[in-house]
């Protein structure tokens, strides 16, 4: 145990991501527990724009609901989008890298050239291409992260079936007469799941970037549902008569984004040290 | 040198005829007509109209006989007819090609006249607070939200300080521009900064630059002639792709500061469904990528001497 911690000490970062990453868990859990107020239903037009007290720390917004409530439920949104559009990623990025790296031929031709794609169109861009086939919803937003982000999954699964495949426990497995899935699942995947970790938390952390933004321009969470990235939508309207409205939602952003961003940071450290760093 | 410079330039062009292609189909798939309702609600068209209308923008046609047409315009730069406005898309979209640009470049030399040095200081004062300062700036650079960064500069240099006007193009004065300029790069300088540190402690570690220190040249020298060198190729490569983060920000920054860029007319045209002026922004966006990773390349090749292109 206190290995562990000596352990931990010595990866600041790993620590403070996942303290920070744990807490936003908490929250999202919880949220329903923690808020003083309803996140929607407790507007009072008497209160509005009320600045932050004792009643209300964060402060009200322009129909009058309490900004802290509505921030708490807003890392409901901001983890599930980035979660389940991650994991959208990480199974495609996978599917993809594994059949690529096994049957190679023409089908590898084809994930690869999809692969540069992908790679050459900003991912930004991407998301809006999407929404603008789709319309704007929160259903759509995890469709169009889910769909932007797997490219660098898919290229490192690839290249680890590809060098697996000429070592010796893949030979040995296979003189042993496993097939093809079963050398994928007991093989090649366990020794992918570092990487893949570490894209994973990275990729969690963009994603909720890009759905804050999606929100901001209005084509993300539609109103009234507290989504962080909405609520600065509104703020900016209100900057001069209520600055409080853009402060909190944009630091739940910051705080939720920066925790995860070290905690990626902390696990490559720990897990792929020779890594190059990533981003797009 | 030249060859590899050709035939970098000729493999361009079919990926943006793949690209061209994708983006066509992802935003051409729902049929003509719920375009065309989505597109002019407003303007209550009755049948025969919109009959009219959809011969007129050529949506009665089957989709690879518009991918066909589509093509054709633009080979000769031609992208296309506005659905809402009586105008080209090359019209709508030429004069938000040079506010774009102008950011994009400001942006981006903010980002490397900060980012890089940063990136060296802290890899060559490694462990030290300087290094740890910079690290954890560079993090919570690339972790910020832009939006709400320009939310809070505009707050605070136009609301309370009255310093910078707070949105708007201002006839292209560069008063306006420094704002935007700012919260675009700052993402960019943060990845920059990471990037660089990164491969300054790589090259640190290589024989090479242990020979050089062997043989008496000064730090000053062994930095300049060995590390800057050997890591700009390094952080070349990587600025490259990252800088798909910064044209796609501009989209957001854009929309923030009111800037009449092709990001804000990009967003516009989603909202009013008008397809063609969506699917030239997106294609003059990527392109504009692979440009950059294009120059990137041959740049490379040119410091790089190395390396053989056959």
């Amino acid at each position: 145990m206190s290995d562990t911690i000596k352990k931990l000490k010595r990866q600041p970062s790993l620590l403070v991501g996942g303290l920070i990453t744990l807490l936003v868990i908490i929250m999202a859990l919880f949220a329903g527990v923690l808020s003083p107020y309803h996140p929607t239903d407790d507007a009072d037009l008497m209160n509005s724009e009320e600045p932050p007290q004792a009643r209300f720390l964060f402060g009200t917004d322009e129909q009058g609901r309490d900004i802290l409530s509505r921030v708490i439920h807003g890392s409901k949104i901001s983890l599930s989008v980035g979660l389940v559009s991650q994991a959208m990623n990480t199974a495609i990025g996978i599917i993809l890298g594994l059949t690529a790296g096994f049957f190679g031929k023409w089908w590898d031709d084809v994930v690869m050239g999809l692969t540069n794609i992908m790679l050459s169109i900003p991912s930004m861009i991407f998301a809006l291409a999407v929404m603008a086939l789709l319309g704007p919803g929160l259903i759509n937003v995890f469709i169009a992260l889910g769909l932007t982000n797997w490219s660098y999954t898919c290229r490192i699964t690839r290249s680890q079936v590809l060098s697996a495949r000429s070592l010796d426990y893949v030979k040995a497995a296979r003189a042993l007469g496993y097939g093809r899935i079963r050398i994928m699942f007991t093989q090649i995947l366990p020794n992918i799941v570092g990487p893949i970790l570490v894209i994973g938390t990275l990729g969690v952390a963009w994603a909720i970037l890009l759905e804050a933004s999606l929100s901001f321009l209005g084509l993300g969470t539609q109103p009234p549902t507290p989504s962080w990235g909405g609520m600065l939508a509104m703020a900016r309207e209100q900057m001069f008569t209520a600055p409080w409205i853009c402060i909190f939602p944009g630091l739940a952003i910051f705080i939720t984004v920066l925790g995860l961003n070290l905690l990626g940071d902390g696990l490559r450290d720990i897990l792929d040290p020779h890594t190059t760093r990533l981003g797009k | 040198m030249f060859a590899y410079a050709v035939r970098r330039i000729l493999q361009f062009i079919p990926t943006i005829v793949i690209i061209s292609i994708i983006m066509f189909i992802l935003l051409n798939v729902l049929p003509g007509d719920a375009i065309i309702m989505s597109g002019n609600m407003r303007r209550q068209l009755d049948e025969t109209a919109a009959q009219a209308l959809r011969k007129e923008l050529g949506l009665d046609q089957p989709l690879h006989i518009r991918y066909y047409t589509y093509i054709k315009g633009l080979v000769r730069g031609d992208l296309g007819k506005s659905f809402l406005r009586q105008e080209s898309v090359n019209k709508a979209v030429a004069p938000r090609l040079w506010p774009t640009l102008k950011l994009a470049i400001l942006a981006m030399a903010i980002a490397v006249g900060v980012g890089i040095p940063l990136g060296f200081v802290s890899a060559l004062k490694q462990g030290t607070w300087m290094d740890t300062a910079s690290m954890v700036g560079a993090v919570s650079g690339i972790s910020v939200p832009q939006f709400w960064l320009g939310l809070l500069l505009m707050y605070l240099f136009a609301v309370m300080l009255r310093w910078l006007p707070p949105q708007g193009y201002g006839e292209g004065s560069f008063i306006h521009l420094i704002m935007p300029a700012f919260t675009l790069g700052v993402g960019y300088m943060a990845l920059l900064a990471r990037t660089t540190r990164a491969a300054v402690v790589e090259v640190l570690t290589q024989d090479y630059i242990r020979t050089a220190r062997a043989k008496g040249l000064s730090e000053l020298k062994v930095n300049k002639k060995h590390v800057f060198r050997n890591t700009m190729i390094l952080v070349l490569t990587t600025a490259g792709l990252q800088f798909g983060s910064l044209i796609g920000q501009t989209v957001i920054v854009e929309k923030l500061f009111s800037w009449p860029g092709i990001g804000s007319l990009l967003v516009d045209s989603i909202f009013q469904r008008d397809i063609p002026v969506t699917q030239g922004c997106v294609l003059i966006i990527i392109l504009v990528f692979l440009v950059v990773n294009l120059v990137v390349d041959l740049l490379y090749a040119v410091i790089d001497p190395r390396i053989e292109y056959k």
